[in-house]
């Protein structure tokens, strides 16, 4: 376990250490202000932080894997990974321990998002419910989309490639869920098929929690989504690490 | 300390390691030789648990490779080759992390790093961070992190490559001075250091072990420097 937090303390430190951490916070938080004025906040005249979630899906697709991809191209780029484990740690440790120093990460960028919150609560008499489980779902969703990163960042030693083949892969499973995408998968498949497509798509699950819907299928979603990514890297490191 | 058996590897149609055997007991300085591209680094890898051999094992301190990964790697110290490290970390933190991972801590982790940072002469640089070192700096960082733990059994993967002679002869002087109560692995090309620190020499060529011997009894059974008996030794067997 101590191996875990010392990987998890590093790592953590290592964006703030860096002007990755600095770049990404002011980036992020303009566009997600941005957006959500654009949206139409003010002229919706309701107290609620709708417009706000409904635009993070898109605002992560490029954000959460520009996140990931250094976790571990870099390490392999410049040799820190033999380093790395030719001390006391396993692969599973490592991938956990920078995988949720890199969740924590984004969380911190979501709560410093706190000022959408007083906003809402000085305008009107918001509902607390959905904006927590609007917070929840979209820290889950970062989390997804971040194990998706972490993968990717395992197979190639190059960021670019690591990055580019991380949003392509976010931005199918978000896509896909879109109606439009549903509706032209509709002309030609069987609607056993386009429902499985429109359950494997993150839009679903986030737009449930985000309504303040809490349900067991979608947060098992997630997490498997998770655990199936985070698997599928330390699989791929184990067998890649030295090439 | 160290028992390696029949350890093989190797990358698609390429043999690294084809089956090496040796020894290597407490006190002993092991030096080993060989061309590049001769396995020299994969073994040493796989000894320190970074890759895994298509066949044959290795025990470290009584862990096998295998079966063990982790408490070999906690009984070791590896210097890798070019000793990475972490660039954007400056040399205090670095040296914290190590120890953090290594279970090192409160006033031991002070005893630890008092005696290492003299021993390693990197008290100027303490603060800084390691992207902005030199080689040699870089290089004793990473003897720093290999030593830290005070490990029974050492591997150095060309630990004097890119030093300067007086940082050279510095790192000689500190691995004689650790090898009366050391297992010490150092891998090499250059032939004064052999004759310099090793007691014993295993030159390996193309995955196999030519020779296991002292450097002395080489130099007296050809007649000649080691320069020239490495050269009889790794020519002859690729002619």
């Amino acid at each position: 376990m101590h191996s875990f937090w010392a990987v998890f303390k590093r790592e953590l430190k290592s964006y703030f250490t860096t002007p990755l951490a600095y770049v990404f916070l002011v980036i992020f938080l303009f566009f997600s202000g941005y957006l959500t004025f654009k949206q139409g906040f003010f002229e919706a005249e309701q107290a609620d932080m709708q417009a706000f979630f409904m635009n993070l899906p898109l605002l992560f697709i490029f954000m959460v894997p520009a996140t990931a991809m250094r976790l571990w191209a870099e390490e392999r780029k410049s040799g820190s990974i033999e380093l790395l484990l030719t001390l006391p740690v396993t692969v599973v440790q490592a991938v956990l321990g920078k995988f949720f120093a890199a969740w924590v990460f984004l969380a911190i960028a979501l709560a410093l998002t706190f000022p959408m919150v007083i906003t809402v609560c000085y305008l009107g008499e918001p509902d607390i419910g959905p904006i927590v489980t609007g917070y929840l779902g979209s820290w889950l969703m970062a989390g997804g989309f971040l194990a998706i990163g972490c993968f990717f960042s395992a197979v190639s030693k190059n960021q670019v490639i690591s990055f580019v083949l991380s949003v392509v892969a976010c931005a199918v499973l978000v896509f896909a869920g879109m109606p439009t995408t549903l509706n032209y998968l509709s002309t030609f498949l069987p609607a056993g098929l386009i429902s499985a497509v429109e359950s494997m798509s993150f839009r679903q699950h986030f737009e449930s929690i985000q309504r303040g819907v809490l349900q067991f299928s979608d947060l098992s979603y997630f997490v498997l989504l998770i655990i199936g990514w985070i698997v599928a890297s330390t699989v791929v490191l184990e067998e890649r690490k030295a090439s | 300390m160290i028992q390696v058996k029949e350890l093989r590897r190797s990358f698609g149609p390429v043999v690294a390691v084809d089956g090496i055997s040796f020894e290597a007991g407490k006190g002993e300085v092991l030096g080993l030789l060989g061309p590049n591209g001769a396995g020299k680094t994969t073994a040493m890898r796989m000894l320190a648990c970074f890759i895994q051999p298509d066949s044959g094992t290795a025990s470290v301190c009584g862990h096998d490779i295998l079966r063990q990964p982790v408490e070999v790697r906690r009984c070791l110290g590896y210097l890798a080759e070019n000793s990475p490290a972490y660039g954007e970390m400056t040399v205090g933190s670095f040296l914290d992390f190590v120890c953090d991972v290594r279970r090192i801590n409160g006033g031991k982790r002070k005893q630890a790093l008092d005696r290492i940072v003299p021993m390693c002469s990197i008290d100027s640089v303490y603060h800084q961070s390691i992207e902005t070192l030199s080689k040699g700096y870089k290089r004793r960082v990473g003897l720093a992190q290999a030593l830290i733990h005070d490990p029974d059994v050492l591997i150095l993967d060309e630990p004097t490559d890119g030093l300067d002679p007086n940082q050279k002869h510095e790192v000689r002087a500190l691995i004689s001075k650790m090898a009366k109560d050391k297992c010490i692995i150092v891998s090499t090309h250059i032939l004064e250091e052999v004759e310099a620190v090793c007691s014993r020499t295993i030159i390996i060529s193309e995955g196999r072990v030519l020779v296991d011997s002292t450097p002395d009894y080489l130099k007296q059974k050809h007649q000649c420097s080691l320069d020239e008996v490495f050269r009889k030794i790794t020519r002859g067997k690729s002619r």
